[in-house]
């Protein structure tokens, strides 16, 4: 990468691990999908351009995913470092890719731009929410594996 | 209400199912998805459908869509390869004996036109192809229609005329015929109306009506007002046909609608939606032609994914595809 586009974003602190219960080793309760486990899945996805987290960068906050565990449904909005940031399309991808691997088929997942955070937030938002052309991408192996990249979690 | 029942369940595909086809004559299906593999199944005689064939070696990415020739003789699948195969079982075995290119990218749907001696591709790449069937295995491209503005997802053709209908990620549906003077094809009319994508299109029997599906939920039935209508619609030049939206089914579906299917012979329609639920509508018997209205008559929690293709047999079976990698048969009774 020639050029930074976002040269010096602000950086955030990580927030706690979960702390595990009783009940999280309990096969006799019931362990629903909440907001929380959603964000740790994809907290860690790591920015096309800096060595940080989307986390860090605050891209991703877990006070913008809403999880309907009866009704199979998770919504994550994800919120740009800049208004006319090029990567956003390649954000989005990386957070559906690893909520496609990491979640049940039975989840359908809309993954949006914060409203009012991008310059197009309706053409990425609708690029993101069709699935025949995120279908096509993800047959894009040089695409498919700028993702896994982004995805990947560092072998600490 | 009407029930619709599962008649049977077929499996064998890996992964999400995108296409559908129905033989025009035959007992006979064929389906295609993300396992770049087509399967040909069909009825063995008592009404169990058994697999038949699986094609493997025509494309090297994903089949969104095939079509069997009018004839039943070709059957035509679209790849997101850029490339289009025509099949045929000439030495008794399927075998891919032409293939189309020219697309610059993912090619999302194919169709033949009514005499089969023309066919329609669509793309990624925002344009729309005609092809005419030269001599046996020779296809040659007859127009390359560029007025859409985004993705096109999805080609029809008129049931009785060569018009032919495309639909896009740009919301529009448009409409094209040949200019017989100088046998140059160009869209007469923009359907306007959608509020996104234009995932699908089907005709009614008459081709006087077409129904469109889309990502904004919605269904809208469109129709064709000829010049000197006893209705009044004024035709630009005084010559061409043009379409209006009659008649606009919301508040039924809860996410996209993937596909539509117009049955030929009951005027069923049927949907494929995002919510894995498979809908049919009815017209309300005596309503106005300028403003039908259209009733939910049935529906079913299809799929344990989205569903993704609804397409009516001509012996009045419905095939539905989906996500989970099912393809369904269904029978549809009216109650009275």
């Amino acid at each position: 990468m020639s050029e930074l586009e976002n040269i010096n974003p602000n950086v955030y602190k990580r927030s706690e691990d979960r702390k595990s219960t009783e009940d999280d080793e309990n096969d006799d309760v019931a362990d629903p999908f909440d907001e929380r486990e959603i964000f740790d899945l994809i907290r860690n996805i790591n920015d096309p351009e800096h060595p940080l987290t989307l986390e860090e960068l605050h891209v991703l906050e877990q006070s913008l995913i809403t999880v309907d565990n009866e009704k199979n449904f998770v919504k994550v909005l994800f919120t740009p470092t800049i208004p006319h940031c090029s990567m956003a399309t390649l954000i989005g991808l990386s957070i559906r890719v690893k909520l496609l691997r990491a979640l049940p088929p039975r989840f359908k997942v809309s993954v949006e731009i914060n409203p009012g955070t991008h310059a197009s937030e309706n053409a990425v938002n609708k690029q993101l929410a069709d699935k025949e052309r995120v279908a096509a991408a993800l047959e894009n192996t040089h695409l498919i594996e700028v993702i896994n990249q982004c995805i990947a979690v560092p072998i600490k | 209400m009407g029930k619709l029942t599962l008649v049977q369940c077929l499996t064998g595909h890996r992964g999400r199912v995108w296409g559908a086809g129905w033989h025009p004559r035959d007992p006979v299906l064929a389906t295609c998805g993300e396992d770049k593999t087509i399967r040909i199944w069909a009825d063995d005689g008592t009404g169990r459908w058994v697999p038949k064939t699986v094609l493997s070696d025509g494309h090297t990415r994903t089949i969104r869509d095939v079509a069997w020739s009018p004839c039943g003789r070709f059957l035509a699948s679209a790849s997101f390869d850029a490339t289009v195969a025509i099949w045929d079982r000439r030495s008794g075995e399927f075998e891919c004996n032409a293939t189309l290119e020219g697309h610059e990218n993912e090619v999302k749907s194919v169709a033949w036109s009514r005499s089969g001696s023309l066919l329609a591709t669509c793309s990624r790449d925002k344009s729309v192809w005609i092809w005419e069937v030269a001599q046996e295995d020779e296809y040659e491209c007859a127009a390359v229609l560029n007025t859409h503005s985004q993705d096109v997802k999805k080609v029809e053709w008129h049931p009785h005329e060569d018009v032919l209908a495309s639909a896009s990620y740009d919301n529009t549906i448009q409409l094209y015929r040949e200019d017989l003077a100088d046998s140059d094809w160009s869209s007469f009319d923009t359907l306007a109306s959608h509020d996104s994508t234009v995932w699908s299109i089907a005709f009614d029997a008459s081709g006087r009506r077409l129904a469109s599906c889309s990502d904004d939920q919605t269904v809208r039935i469109w129709q064709e007002y000829k010049p000197g209508n006893e209705f009044g619609v004024a035709c630009p030049d005084g010559k061409t046909p043009v379409w209006k939206c009659v008649c606009t089914l919301s508040g039924f579906h809860s996410r996209a609608v993937y596909d539509i299917s117009w049955c030929k012979q009951t005027g069923l329609i049927a949907t494929a939606c995002g919510d894995d639920m498979v809908r049919i509508f009815r017209e309300v018997a005596g309503s106005p032609a300028n403003e039908p209205t259209f009733e939910l008559v049935a529906s079913k929690h299809a799929h344990t994914q989205d569903a993704n293709t609804v397409e009516w047999s001509p012996a009045g079976l419905l095939v539905t595809t989906s996500d989970d990698g099912d393809v369904k048969l269904w029978k549809f009774e009216e109650d009275e």
